[in-house]
This record gives structure tokens, C-alpha cells and sequence, in this order.
């Protein structure tokens, strides 16, 4: 199970034990023993949100770093547009994209392009009538894993496209063979990523395979490279080939508005789309085609690697998007075919259940209910669960004891003193 | 009778909006136990539905949810006004509810027919002035 490659990685030696990532955790899947962080790697989506809450900065993304470029003969980047927003009075996406050639990179196809083919793809499907509605965006990876792990029912629902990273990096390599006859093993395609769980995504993806790219650089590590590149250019090669429609997926709402229909919903922030995944379950959401969900608040402009506020980023990417063309890809004969997924996305039903033997977890069930309403009630963390009903649940799977609990303790020890007391 | 998990749940019609909270504690068990996930939809829709409804008809009531490994039985009792013509509220369509909860997208008449939709049985006990005993149970198939 631990195969799983995870992006997110904890710096022991700054970790304190506190319990802010405990309670941000929207998958209960960090506990804290000795003093120190532990992340169950089963349960942990890739979100980011504890390295967002971490005062101490003990977690991290693990992302390439830019020599990794190096390995290959040419180098391909394919930035996600959440990029563009990060700079201050630009008005020209071409500063950025030659900004990334001057860091070493031979071509660039900005992820904003394949975005455009997957939202053109996305609408065919929608009218072809054949998929399982509402459909939910494959695009954010975090969701993706989260419904995999937590709601067995929606797994039909999301949509069976590759997301645009992926198409990015297929045909920007496919592209780079045929014009210089290089061998695919020659081509480094490396993502610029705003969040870790594209990282993830990359090692270990959900819905193929291999992945096209060979690696991710974090926008924050390059931002201050790229930025000094920036300053100093002579010409401005003109490489952009997106339009309103690419340059939008950046925020949340983007993908949405290029179904280019009214019966859509867009969510973000992780608690937020869990509630709606919730509701969805439930079918309490009704009379909607289509649902873009963001783990991130914001949507991909606030990734917890990128530099700048989300929202003052997504408002940078309206100005700059005002006067493109509403889309400048469109999809060719073969392509839709090659974007489908490889395999389905199957329910991981090991996750969150008690056992795999039905009896065993009522068992289990029935002495976690006992253990719980014996509990305080008061989900402080100390004991290093994030929820007295998790304490509870890591008793009876054997990850716990009931006095890790300091109400628990308290009343043993004072126990233990009474009795010694009568004894005297 | 050692492999049955008791619940209980009492819900209160002060707030509206926290109305679908027992419905939502027990799918997360049931989550928990690993159960049947077309089971689990259809315990958590009927439940909802039931509560939404004890929540604007009767104001609230409690509810006892017993957890077999192959089934899931409900009742949902209230001290309501009672129902007094059962077919009729079985009607898609029929509702009584005020406008205030029509506002919120509720009390479309689709309440009793959704739960008799999603569970395999459903039984009603009512008397006008005294309440109602709505009994549900979920077969995992």
C-alpha cells in the first residue's frame, strides 16, 4: 500500500509537534507520536494544506530542481498558467515564456493549450450524452485521489480525460520528435507546477500509467531566476498560443465558463469541495451537467507553490486574458481518442474502513463507539489525533492507548493515587 | 445480536440547518464498516429526506438506526401533527410544506416518494394529533 509516492514531505528536525497541520488535515491522515509529525501515507491526498498552516515550516513539496534539466538533451517546459499570474504590471504572457527559454529550456507549450483542447473535448462528451452526470472535472489531482479514497459512488462521475498537464506534455514531446528526430528518452518535459499534488501526479498518477513529464519545478523555486531573466531581455520571441478560454483554468470558474453552458458549479478550497462531493453523494445536487472542483482556495493560482496572493493573481489573470481570442486550440483528428484515460478510476476501499472482514469491523465498530463515549469529547489533539473519534478509531486498529489521551491519564493517575492513599 | 450497531440520534427542529446531520453521522459510519456504497446512497438519501421532513412537518423527533451486516433498519419518530391521508403524501408532487421552505429548494413533494424509491421497505404509523413512525430498512444487495 505504502507504494504510494507522496509530494509532501515532512522536515523533521523543524517539526514541534504542534498540532495546527492535525486539525487542518482534511483526510485525518497526520498524527502526532513523540513529539514529531507523521503522515499516514495511505490517507494523504497531496493537498498542501499542511504546508500552508505549518508555522515552523516542517512541511515541504518536494519538486525537481532546475538542474534536473540538464539530464536531457532538450528540454521541453510546460508551464501552468496559474504562472502568469505571479508578476507584477505584466501585460505580455510572451515576457514569461522567453523569461523560461533564457533559464535554459529550448521549447516551451504552455498547459494553457491543452486546456483548451480538454475543455473542446470535455464539451464533445458532454453531447455525445454517454457519461454518468454530473460529470466532476479530472483536472485537480487532489480531488481526484480524495473521491478515489472517500466516495466509492462518484467514482463513475469524474471525467475520463487525461487533465491538461498530461495532454500538454504528450503532445509537446510527440511535437519535439518529429521536428528534431530525437528519441523520447533525449526530451525532458518538465512541468512549472503551483501545487505538490501535480507532483504527486507525475510519480504516481491516477488514471494512466506513466506520466508524459519527467519531472515538476515548483513555480516558487524558479520565481526569483525567471523574474531577474525577465528584466533583462533584449527581444520578446512570440511563443504564446492560448486564448481566454487556457489563460481562465488558472482560477476556479475557469474550466466551468469554457462548457461555454449555464449548468455548471465550480468549488474550491478542500473543505468546500469535500462539502460538495458530500452533497453530490447524497444527490442533493441536482440539475447540474458539469462540477469544477479545486483543492486549493482560488483554484490552481492558489497552490502553495506559487509566490503570490490567489486572489490578487486570478485578478492579474483577467486583465491579461481581456483581449485574446477565446480559444486558439482545437481539437485534430486522434486527439480525443489519445486524451481518454488508460484505466478507470477504481474505488481504494482499504482506506478508510476498519477491516476488510464485515464482521470483524462491526466488532471493532461496536468497541470504537464505547471507546469514543468514554472519551472527552473536546478534539484538543494532545494525544496527537486530530478528533477524539480518531483517537478512538486508532485504539481500536491498534495505533493508540487510551491513556495517550491527558483526560484519561489524569483520571488513571488520580485513580492510582486513591488507591494508594487507602492503602496507607 | 453481537453483530448490530445501535444509534441514536435526536433531531432537532430549532435549526433548520442542522437538519441531514444524523443522516450524515450514520453514512459515515456505515463508511467506517466498509458497507455496500449503493446501500450507503440510499441509507443516506432516505434518511435525509425523513429528517427534512420531521424537521418542517413535526418539529423534529429522534431517530434509532440499528446496523445489521446486511441490512440497515431506521425509525424515525416524531410527535407531529400526524399525516392524514397517507396516499396522498405519497404522491410526487403533494406537499404541504410553507413557503419559507419552499424558498430553500425544500418541500417539492418528493419527499415520502424518494424514500419509498430508495429503500426496499417502508412502513408508516401515524395518528392525527399524536405523531408518526416512519419505518425504513436498506437491504444490502
Amino acid at each position: 500500500m505504502n507504494t504510494y509516492f507522496h509530494s509532501v514531505e515532512m522536515d523533521i528536525d523543524k517539526c514541534c509537534g504542534c498540532t495546527n497541520c492535525l486539525k487542518r488535515c482534511p483526510t485525518e491522515a497526520i498524527r502526532v507520536h513523540d513529539g514529531k509529525a507523521n503522515i499516514l501515507p495511505e490517507r494523504c491526498i497531496d493537498c498542501g494544506e499542511c504546508i500552508r498552516i505549518c508555522p515552523h515550516h516542517a512541511k515541504k513539496a518536494s519538486s525537481s530542481p532546475l538542474s534536473d534539466i540538464n539530464k536531457y538533451k532538450l528540454k521541453i517546459a510546460i508551464p501552468a498558467p496559474a504562472l502568469f499570474g505571479q508578476f507584477n504590471r505584466l501585460d505580455n504572457i510572451d515576457i514569461v515564456l522567453t523569461g523560461l527559454k533564457k533559464l535554459g529550456f529550448d521549447r516551451i507549450f504552455e498547459v494553457s493549450r491543452a486546456a483548451e483542447l480538454v475543455s473542446e473535448a470535455t464539451r464533445e462528451l458532454i453531447k455525445e450524452n454517454k457519461l454518468k452526470k454530473p460529470i466532476i472535472s479530472s483536472a485537480c489531482p487532489a480531488v481526484v485521489r480524495l473521491i478515489k479514497i472517500r466516495f466509492p459512488e462518484l467514482c463513475n462521475n469524474v471525467m475520463p480525460l487525461l487533465a491538461p498537464i498530461e495532454v500538454a506534455a504528450k503532445i509537446a514531446r510527440k511535437e519535439a520528435m518529429e521536428e528534431t528526430g530525437l528519441k523520447s528518452k533525449d526530451i525532458g518535459v518538465f512541468f512549472i507546477t503551483p501545487c505538490a499534488a501535480k507532483v504527486t501526479e507525475i510519480h504516481s498518477p491516477n488514471s494512466i500509467k506513466k506520466s508524459a513529464c519527467d519531472g515538476a519545478i515548483a513555480i516558487s523555486q524558479i520565481y526569483p531566476e525567471l523574474t531577474q531573466a525577465m528584466d533583462h531581455l533584449t527581444e520578446i520571441e512570440p511563443i504564446a498560443e492560448s486564448g481566454i478560454i487556457g489563460i481562465g483554468w488558472a482560477a476556479s470558474g475557469g474550466e466551468s465558463a469554457a462548457m461555454l453552458g449555464e449548468k455548471y458549479l465550480a468549488a474550491d478550497g478542500i473543505e468546500n469541495v469535500i462539502h460538495v462531493l458530500e452533497e453530490l453523494e447524497d444527490e442533493h445536487i441536482r440539475d447540474v451537467d458539469f462540477v469544477e472542483l479545486n483543492a486549493c482556495s482560488g483554484g490552481c493560482v492558489g497552490g502553495v507553490l506559487t509566490v503570490e496572493n490567489a486572489y490578487v493573481a486570478r485578478a492579474r489573470i483577467q486583465n491579461l486574458r481581456k483581449f485574446l481570442p477565446v480559444s486558439l486550440n482545437h481539437l485534430k483528428s486522434g486527439y480525443l481518442d489519445a486524451m481518454k484515460w488508460e484505466k478507470e478510476l477504481e474505488f481504494d476501499a482499504d482506506i478508510f474502513r476498519l477491516d476488510k472482514d464485515i464482521n470483524k469491523a462491526f466488532e471493532m465498530m461496536s468497541s470504537l463507539e464505547d471507546i469514543y463515549s468514554g472519551l472527552p469529547h473536546l478534539d484538543c489533539g494532545s494525544c496527537g489525533a486530530p478528533t477524539c473519534r480518531a483517537m478512538a478509531e486508532d485504539i481500536v486498529k491498534g495505533r493508540a492507548k487510551e491513556t495517550d489521551c491527558i483526560f484519561k491519564l489524569k483520571e488513571k493517575i488520580q485513580s492510582v493515587y486513591d488507591q494508594l492513599k487507602n492503602t496507607i | 445480536m453481537s453483530n448490530a450497531i445501535h444509534l441514536h440520534y435526536e433531531v432537532s427542529a430549532d435549526d433548520f440547518t442542522r437538519a441531514g446531520e444524523a443522516s450524515g453521522s450514520v453514512k459515515k459510519r456505515l463508511k467506517s464498516l466498509g458497507y455496500n456504497s449503493d446501500a450507503i446512497r440510499r441509507v443516506a438519501i432516505a434518511m435525509y429526506e425523513a429528517e427534512i421532513n420531521m424537521v418542517i412537518h413535526a418539529d423534529g423527533g429522534y431517530c434509532d438506526v440499528d446496523i445489521y451486516p446486511d441490512k440497515v433498519e431506521v425509525l424515525l419518530a416524531d410527535k407531529g401533527p400526524g399525516i392524514p391521508d397517507v396516499d396522498k403524501a405519497m404522491q410526487e408532487g403533494f406537499s404541504t410544506a410553507p413557503d419559507n421552505v419552499r424558498n430553500l429548494g425544500f418541500g417539492a413533494g418528493m419527499g415520502l416518494p424518494n424514500i419509498k424509491k430508495y429503500t426496499d421497505e417502508m412502513r408508516i404509523e401515524t395518528t392525527i394529533g399524536v405523531g408518526t413512525n416512519l419505518y425504513l430498512t436498506v437491504n444490502v444487495k
